[in-house]
């Protein structure tokens, strides 16, 4: 066993944390995560909050399976990756709760969905299960990283023509709403959101050639 | 792949869960002041509100002590109750109780020259989920001075709507009773309310449930107050 130390940023890591913002991004190459990029995603403030939610919950979490891969008996893996995320889960809400108040009223029972995210139980059992913990935290937080690129930007969307703001911030002037201007409140609603993703895997596919399926004849 | 046996399953579940309750336990334990806190300053920042007075986090508590004179908690039959913090009393557990074993509490504010005002806090049943706030009423115990509202998972954009000033700035100058005196509360309605209806406000386009959900916790909260409310405006 004489083989050097792989350096901690070499390129097969940095690829770890690189491919999930673009060419493998959960929501819009894996479509997984769904359901909470529609349903906290009409401001960008609680979009923001719910990926670094994320960011935490899956860094921690890849790490700890990762460190715990040799012990954990396969039969209840599944069980043991729920306990530790859900574990991870509850800290973040109670920290939302005693920190941030306002923040977790918004994401009020969103927070505690995490543990349903299916982003996270796919890499714990994809990755961390089989992958050295510097590895899986790498993988963890790309992916996380990815999911919450996606947030921000249909957050970002959706405030400006929902809301006319930015982070809470007026940045549609008085004078367009009295010319006759309005904020689209389909914008507002869930269905906007997955038409904003939509556009969002189009102008991606349009850019990365190599995401397009072939035709099946 | 390694073979594991019973005994090693169970003990490593043990463990497991042994681990996480604990740490569990103690960062909620440690947190709990924090965010009861948190709750309480919330609870300021609304009562204010419906005041008419908007506050900060951190102002919260000073403008708290400086507006609100007095509080306390009075029985359906408009009798004072002793004993019982109107501060902390639980409104969503009130409410689960007949009327006439509800702890019913009033705050008193002194709030610019308009004399004494009486906040009485609501809550009733949204499209999704509970909705709650507070309604203000002037020293004749009649016309609204102010009123909040939230709620806990309204649709945004339409039922979620009754959170916004907007809406709650409409109550504004109501009364909720009419010339013979009689409770009529402030309806919540669909058509357009004329500005100088006395008893009508405009409900929101799309959030009819909700806004029927306001309606009927003005009418089912407000109405156990009013034995009290007579009695006070006959001393008046």
């Amino acid at each position: 066993m004489s083989q050097d130390r792989e350096p901690l940023f070499s390129s097969k890591n940095l690829k770890l944390l690189r491919e999930p913002l673009d060419d493998s991004n959960p929501i819009t190459v894996q479509v997984l995560g769904i359901c909470s990029a529609l349903a906290i995603t009409v401001k960008l403030e609680p979009s923001v909050v719910m990926a670094l939610s994320v960011v935490f919950v899956m860094g921690v979490s890849n790490v700890v399976v990762s460190l715990l891969r040799a012990k954990i008996p396969p039969r209840i893996r599944i069980i043991v990756q729920l306990t530790v995320i859900a574990s991870l889960v509850i800290l973040v809400d109670e920290f939302l709760a005693a920190f941030a108040y306002e923040v977790s009223k918004q994401l009020s029972v969103f927070v505690g969905l995490i543990i349903t995210n299916c982003i996270i139980m796919g890499r714990l059992e994809a990755f961390a299960l089989a992958n050295k913990p510097w590895p899986s935290f790498l993988d963890g937080i790309g992916n996380a990283a990815g999911y919450g690129l996606i947030l921000v930007i249909v957050g970002f969307v959706r405030e400006l023509f929902g809301s006319g703001t930015i982070y809470g911030y007026q940045v549609v002037p008085e004078q367009a709403y009295t010319a006759g201007y309005e904020n689209n409140g389909l914008f507002i609603l869930p269905p906007m959101a997955l038409v904003t993703v939509g556009i969002i895997i189009w102008v991606q596919r349009y850019r990365n050639r190599k995401l397009i399926e072939e035709q099946q004849s | 792949m390694k073979n594991f046996t019973n005994t090693y399953i169970f003990t490593f579940s043990a463990i497991m869960v042994v681990i996480v309750a604990a740490v569990l336990s103690v960062v909620a334990m440690q947190l709990q002041p924090m965010q009861k806190k948190n709750m309480e300053i919330n609870k300021m920042q609304n009562i204010l509100l419906s005041l008419n007075i908007q506050t900060s986090k951190d102002s919260a508590l000073q403008k708290y002590d400086q507006y609100i004179v007095d509080s306390y908690v009075i029985n359906h039959k408009g009798e004072r109750k002793e004993g019982v913090d109107a501060f902390s009393v639980n409104l969503a557990k009130e409410i689960d109780k007949a009327p006439e074993n509800r702890d019913l509490p009033i705050f008193v504010a002194s709030h610019g020259e308009d004399g004494k005002q009486y906040v009485v806090p609501v809550r009733g049943k949204g499209l999704w989920g509970p909705i709650w706030g507070y309604v203000t009423l002037e020293d004749d115990y009649n016309t609204i001075y102010g009123t909040n509202f939230a709620h806990q998972s309204e649709t945004p954009g339409l039922g979620a709507e009754i959170a916004n000033r907007p809406f709650q700035k409409q109550f504004i100058g109501k009364k909720i009773f009419n010339e013979q005196g009689a409770f009529v509360s402030v309806d919540v309605i669909k058509k357009e309310a004329p500005p100088d209806a006395p008893h009508a406000v405009d409900g929101i386009s799309g959030g009819t449930i909700t806004s029927n959900g306001v309606d009927e916790m003005l009418k089912e909260i407000i109405g156990v107050y009013v034995p009290y409310f007579k009695e006070k405006q006959k001393n008046n």
